[in-house]
């Protein structure tokens, strides 16, 4: 009981550093999710329009996957030293895999009779992508952003060990001197943050959805729910 | 980054490393040097080998209970749509909280040690494990559900011999996420209890140690990319009816 009154106390009392550390590392956590879908995106989208050299694109968001972020910071920090950039290394590394997959099932999966219905229609390729293709890959390529999301809100803490203080880390490492109320603050913080991020792109995804697409939007879903099991359906629709 | 003095095993053409190049000390006192294979000879038995064997062993444990957890409660939540909503908003909330912090704050009721690391892995490892399981059971048609039936089977021989069977590469896809997620949780939980390749990471990270921070990180990676093939092949090998129906 002593440690909710404690912890209720430290949110009353600090919450100026709550704030200051949620903030950045919500910031990092949006930086690190842009670049990943800036990179992983456009892999993604090509290797599922093209159906081609889908081994290349699921494996190597297989091995990301496999990447231990702590041995990535680590190793960070010898060959490109402590600070920002590390941290930023490591969350992209996280963030890539899921969005990846999901960008390249999105578009692989589209129903190939919705794209040539649009051809019969006198679609150019530009506007059969911009106006079919994409609006039908939309929902699932933001749930990929949002399982992405949620991992590096998560796990943006271990910015701490990458050298930099900004992140709610700063607390969680520190229970020396911020006490075990303080680790359960911040951890609260982290899940709320968490939780709010992905109730938001939840909501992103519901309004980026075409309402045609909404009637078998539960079947995308559950598509999408997980990468692992995306493997598994892309072997046998390729 | 200079790093003027880095020696490298075998140097580039493949030729013997120079004995008296890079000797143990010269190399290891050089702080700028970015990395010392003496280093890790030297090392090798004392520090690098008994961690990477309980990391595996603490990563083991993990997966193996947080399987049997998540195969009993999802043939529950198979039956039971109330208790599967319920078991994945838990694993879904767990999943969310910095595995540091759980680690702490678990500290004073689970004591310093490994009970206190395992019960924080097995609970990251349910989330997938669980999702994946009861979506696997949950691939059988119903059209095969009355063949199993037709053919004489009771509902609990259909259910075994049907869903689960055809659950397995889903759980095995599972058990694949979970296990890369525990080996890369587990270098975390050192922080508590100076266990496994985290104690190493942890300890170059400290003294800003290139060769270890390389020899460690390189390790926990090896080690998470070759448990990620062992199971593709274990797939492979426990589903063969999956590699027929490609292409």
């Amino acid at each position: 009981m002593s440690l909710l009154n404690e912890t209720l106390d430290f949110l009353a009392n600090q919450p100026g550093l709550l704030v200051r550390s949620a903030g950045s590392q919500l910031l990092l956590s949006a930086a690190a999710v842009g670049v990943a879908t800036a990179v992983s995106l456009p892999v993604g989208m090509i290797t599922g329009h093209l159906r081609r050299w889908s081994f290349l694109a699921i494996s190597s968001a297989n091995i990301a996957r496999a990447l231990p972020t702590l041995a990535i910071i680590a190793i960070g920090i010898s060959l490109w030293g402590i600070g920002f950039l590390n941290i930023m290394i490591a969350l992209v590394v996280l963030a890539i895999p899921p969005i990846l997959t999901n960008a390249y099932v999105a578009v692989s999966t589209i129903d190939h009779t919705m794209v040539e219905g649009a051809r019969g229609m006198g679609m150019r390729w530009w506007q059969v992508l911009a106006r079919v293709e994409l609006p039908a890959a939309v929902p699932l390529i933001v749930a990929g952003i949002r399982t992405a999301s949620v991992y590096v809100i998560a796990t943006a803490y271990l910015a701490s060990f990458a050298g930099t203080n900004a992140t709610l880390g700063s607390v969680i490492t520190n229970e020396g001197h911020y006490g075990l109320a303080g680790v359960l603050a911040a951890t609260i913080v982290i899940v709320v943050l968490a939780f709010a991020v992905e109730g938001l792109l939840g909501a992103l995804q519901y309004a980026l959805t075409p309402r045609g697409i909404r009637l078998t939007r539960r079947l995308a879903e559950a598509r999408a729910v997980d990468m692992s099991r995306q493997e598994k359906e892309t072997v046998s629709t390729s | 980054m200079s790093a003027p003095l880095t020696v490298l095993a075998g140097g580039p053409g493949g030729g013997p490393v120079i004995p008296q190049f890079g000797s143990s000390n010269g190399c290891v006192a050089n702080t700028s040097a970015l990395f010392c294979p003496d280093w890790v000879t030297s090392n090798w038995g004392s520090v690098l080998e008994p961690a990477l064997l309980q990391h595996i062993e603490l990563s083991l444990i993990a997966v193996g209970i947080g399987l049997v957890i998540a195969l009993a409660a999802a043939v529950l939540a198979f039956h039971n749509g109330w208790f599967s909503r319920g078991f994945t908003g838990i694993a879904a909330i767990w999943y969310t909280i910095p595995s540091l912090a759980f680690f702490e704050l678990f500290v004073p009721v689970t004591g310093l040690g490994t009970l206190t690391i395992e019960i924080g892995l097995v609970g990251y490892t349910l989330l997938v494990l669980f999702r994946n399981t009861l979506e696997g059971l949950r691939s059988a048609s119903p059209d095969m559900i009355s063949a199993a039936t037709g053919m004489g089977m009771t509902p609990w021989q259909a259910f075994f011999r049907v869903n689960v069977q055809l659950a397995v590469p889903a759980i095995v896809a599972g058990i694949r996420v979970a296990t890369v997620t525990t080996i890369s949780l587990a270098t975390i939980a050192a922080y508590i209890s100076p266990l496994g390749l985290g104690k190493p990471i942890l300890q170059a990270i400290q003294d800003s140690f290139n060769t270890e921070l390389i020899a460690a990180g390189g390790l926990t990676i090896l080690l998470a990319l070759v448990a990620d093939g062992l199971l593709v092949l274990a797939e492979r090998a426990i589903t063969p009816w999956q590699r027929l129906g490609r292409r």
